[in-house]
């Protein structure tokens, strides 16, 4: 093939995981099963059979302890238990012996009886009730083919050298440790969500992540430049040396922007006339609490409590979980925390129940804590108990309904009276707001908001079920419109009512952190914005740099549009003019 | 040989801590202990076969041992279960 020939740059559309560009070669990193062969070996071949094993046992041990003690400093001990229960199925010494008398009885190859072995309590588990069974299964996989590998001596593929880019159809929680380990520039996953665990690792360890690339692997070679673009969910195979360019000076601009933005750290979010917004962080992991101080956020305005039962096996009990809430209520006290009540369900970690249709419009956030009152008192005390500084609002997601606003107030009462009889101290003024992110909530807000002391708009959820569309579904997923007509009439209506009852409205979906909203969210009149805490500062430079009057006149021009192409070219055409050095897409 | 039916008390079932204390006792003693549920059967000393047997808060478990300790045996293990893991 002639050199001079030059192939087209490749473009493909996936969701932003985690902030930042990368530019470099690409690790195709893919997990392929070892393919095994049955072989017959005779009786004096047995002895090697067994010594091979008992090396690759001794290898895979080693590396999973690496593993597990770099997760725990990493993660934390609670995030790392996944690695420990790998580990003790590594050392189960009755499997080994089962392993090894097969061998020596029905002559095979190890990686035969391996491979057979384990596989007949992997598929056990498959088929298993429970969802946390189930989810096990995959460790019994790991572990099998972390053996397999080391029998056939191949080298850890995350010994890379080098930087790269690696792109991949999924990658486990323990793939995405191993490969933080090395220089990776970046990640582009075929599948795997925005929560999804290895995508709360990318932030955590501030590598940019863009996932939902679908095909992204059959279109890649090892060695293959890619740009990685972490803001707008995009990459580019092959990039052009004009494209390289572009991304390498806006990869420069947005370190610069991201400098200077630091001074701004220390000054308020507040419009030019004098409109003081906050402006809040959502927060998952105790690591990001070093770039809510850094960039300077009005405290967190969404910590996402289900974070707690990842990798957990338990509900954590009460005193687990006000350990981990005081820890983050202290952290950022004198600021506030709004500590949202377990949002499992849908597509979050499941309580046993049997399979549901349609579990987006299941059982789900409020729906199921009401159902559990134990747990859910659990976690109203240790919230309580949190709250004694005075910091600390609570917020329960999905209500559809006012009867499960007042079942629930109901139910901190009843925590309260708890806490009181053993004299424990706790915040008796505590706020309690909800999450409008149901439209049935967003028609009645302002009867919700009567119970309330403030709502919060979940875009996200919000959105898919105002537009009948699951984003996560390719066919239909570029129906899911942030700017809407239909989307931003009902936010108008939500703040609206919120306001109209004397109660803060503020939004923690993605639609807050978009720089290209933030206008005409501030002209709605919205008080609180809770955003991921990469993005503070360029949402905090634009609300510092406009008038709430000009904003309010840029909302009502937008209400007056008919279509989501009309609402974003007049908004990008307003922010190219109004702010050309922040990145929009 | 003795034979012993049990139920799982804790909340979170025979998931990998409670297993895991489970084998560890087992392991102390020299009986063989094997576990059944369901019609199906593993060996109550292997953390693996544990974890497969799904059992959730509720279940039904017949436990079997033998061997020369297992008066000793059957009686650890059946209070382990009865006291949950120690788990709440």
């Amino acid at each position: 093939m002639s050199s001079i020939v030059k192939q087209d740059q490749i473009l493909l559309k996936g969701i932003p995981a985690s902030p930042g560009i990368a530019i470099g070669p690409v690790f195709l990193y893919r997990k392929q099963a070892p393919q095994i062969q049955e072989k017959t070996i005779s009786p004096a071949e047995a002895d090697q059979e067994v010594e091979r094993l008992n090396e690759a046992m001794a290898r895979s041990q080693k590396e999973l302890r690496k593993i597990l003690e770099f997760a725990q400093s990493k993660l934390g001990d609670q995030q790392a238990r996944i690695f420990e229960a790998q580990l003790m199925i590594l050392e189960d010494d009755v499997l080994l012996q089962s392993i090894l008398r097969r061998v020596r009885e029905e002559l095979k190859n190890v990686e035969f009886v391996v491979e057979n072995e384990i596989g007949k309590y992997h598929r056990m588990m498959l088929a298993a009730q429970d969802e946390y069974t189930r989810e096990r299964a995959h460790d019994v996989e790991d572990v099998k083919n972390r053996i397999l590998r080391n029998l056939q001596q191949e080298k850890l593929v995350s010994r890379l050298d080098g930087s790269y880019i690696i792109a991949s159809h999924s990658l486990a929680a323990a793939d995405t440790l191993i490969f933080s380990r090395n220089d990776v520039l970046g990640y582009a996953m075929e599948v795997g969500g925005v929560t999804s665990h290895s995508a709360l690792l990318a932030r955590a360890l501030k590598i940019p992540m863009v996932v939902g690339l679908r095909d992204i692997t059959t279109r890649l070679q090892h060695g293959d430049v890619m740009i990685v673009d972490g803001h707008n969910g995009m990459v580019i195979i092959n990039p052009t040396d004009e494209s390289i360019d572009e991304y390498e000076k806006r990869r420069e601009r947005y370190r610069e922007f991201q400098q200077r933005l630091q001074v701004l750290r220390d000054l308020p979010a507040e419009t030019l006339d004098g409109r003081r917004i906050q402006l809040a962080a959502n927060i998952e992991l105790e690591e990001e609490l070093d770039s809510l101080h850094l960039r300077g956020g009005d405290g967190i305005g969404l910590f996402r409590s289900e974070t707690l039962l990842l990798g957990k096996e338990v509900f954590p009990s009460e005193d687990e979980q006000y350990e981990q809430y005081k820890r983050l209520v202290d952290a950022v006290y004198p600021k506030p925390v709004i500590i949202r009540t377990f949002d499992i369900g849908g597509d979050k970690m499941m309580v046993h129940a049997g399979k549901e249709n349609n579990p987006f419009l299941g059982w789900r956030g409020i729906r199921v804590m009401l159902a559990k009152e134990e747990l859910f008192l659990d976690q109203l005390r240790a919230i309580l108990r949190a709250s004694s500084r005075k910091n600390v609002m609570m917020m329960f997601p999905m209500v559809s309904h006012i009867k499960e606003v007042r079942e629930a107030k109901a139910l901190v009462e009843v925590a309260k009276r708890d806490l009181r009889e053993h004299n424990i101290p706790y915040d008796e003024e505590i706020k309690i707001g909800i999450m409008v992110e149901v439209p049935s909530a967003a028609v009645i807000a302002d009867d919700l908001a009567r119970e309330v002391s403030f709502l919060s708009i979940g875009t996200n959820d919000l959105i898919q079920y105002l537009l009948a569309v699951d984003r996560t579904n390719d066919i239909v997923s570029d129906l899911y419109q942030e700017f809407h007509p239909a989307v931003i009439r009902f936010l108008r209506r939500i703040i609206e009512r919120g306001r109209s009852k004397n109660v803060w409205v503020g939004m923690c979906g993605e639609m807050a952190g978009d720089p290209l909203a933030t206008v005409l969210l501030v002209g709605l009149g919205l008080d609180e914005f809770s955003v991921v805490p990469s993005v503070l500062p360029e949402i905090k430079k634009i609300i510092r740099s406009i008038r709430y009057e000009e904003a309010k006149n840029v909302a009502h021009h937008v209400l007056s549009l008919q279509t989501e192409d009309e609402i974003k070219g007049y908004l990008k055409e307003y922010m190219r003019e109004k702010f050309p050095e922040i990145p929009i897409e | 040989m003795i034979e012993r039916e049990v139920t799982i008390k804790n909340r979170a079932g025979l998931h990998t801590r409670p297993a895991a204390t489970l084998v560890k006792l087992a392991a102390k003693f020299k009986s063989d202990f094997f576990i059944a549920k369901d019609g199906f059967e593993i060996n109550g000393k292997s953390i693996i076969g544990v974890m497969t047997l799904a059992a959730e808060q509720g279940s039904k478990l017949r436990l079997r041992f033998s061997g020369e300790d297992e008066e000793e045996m059957a009686k650890a293990i059946v209070d382990l279960f009865e006291r949950g893991f120690d788990e709440k």
